[in-house]
């Protein structure tokens, strides 16, 4: 009884943990996804950066000092290349996800596309026009 | 069933809205603030002006929602990275649990500093 059960288990291909590493859509795929990592300690930092403003400005000095560390500044930058990457991903999916119609007529997804990343200009402008004072 | 499908399309509406929001705001933010001026190619702001700027209720606003749809994108990304990447499919309910317990808690933290 146990064999004729064992020989009608379903088949189940194993497959490799690394099976990503092979091909480069593959590759690209896993590091999109793994971009939300990067998201994630984007929000700690900047949480960790209003904290320390709000705590006054010796704090504020604090975290500007602890923030030039070069494996701070490492870390950073691999954080801005998979959240760069996150964007320009997202924003380019952005017209499969919303068909959007102008007088009955789907719009060009290249045109949806091309209106998320003037968006992505306009806010990244604003930010800097704000952070750097001109606010 | 019917219950489960709609949860997770809150989860996946939420995912949306938080890779939208991030998208648009995480690389300027991270570049000023985590290599422009930690390098040094500009001055920082001074810090009555980040305080100007932070207390703001509309900074405050946008701060907040930003943190916590970032948060719930990850939660969910992140999810299934582990479930389909990883294939920890038996491990359902403790990655359940760090993913989005861990977007409520990091939620909380963020409103707790932000309105702080």
């Amino acid at each position: 009884m146990t064999a004729n059960q064992a020989d009608v288990r379903r088949y189940r291909p194993r497959t490799s943990v690394f099976w990503w590493v092979h091909r480069r859509s593959y590759l690209l795929f896993v590091l999109r996804e793994l971009s939300c990592v990067f998201v994630a300690w984007f929000v700690v930092y900047l949480v960790l950066l209003v904290a320390a403003a709000h705590r006054g400005s010796d704090s504020y000095q604090q975290f500007l000092e602890w923030s030039s560390r070069p494996w701070m500044v490492v870390l950073n930058l691999v954080a801005l290349a998979f959240v760069v990457l996150h964007a320009i991903t997202w924003f380019t999916l952005a017209p499969k996800a919303m068909v959007v119609r102008l007088q009955g007529r789907p719009l060009p997804a290249r045109m949806v596309a091309g209106g998320h990343f003037a968006a992505w200009a306009v806010a990244s402008a604003v930010v800097a026009w704000i952070v750097l004072g001109g606010w | 069933m019917a219950k489960r499908s709609s949860s997770e399309a809150v989860a996946w509406l939420l995912f949306s809205a938080g890779g939208v929001v991030s998208a648009l705001l995480a690389p300027i933010l991270l570049l000023l603030f985590g290599v422009i001026f930690p390098l040094g190619v500009l001055a920082p702001p001074e810090h009555a002006h980040m305080e100007a700027v932070l207390r703001h209720p509309l900074t405050q606003v946008v701060l907040l929602g930003l943190c916590v749809l970032s948060l719930l994108h990850w939660a969910h990304r992140f999810r299934y990275a582990l479930h389909e990447g990883l294939q920890l499919k038996r491990l359902r309910a403790p990655i359940n649990l760090l993913c989005y317990g861990g977007a409520i808690a990091g939620s909380l933290w963020a409103a707790v500093v932000v309105f702080g």
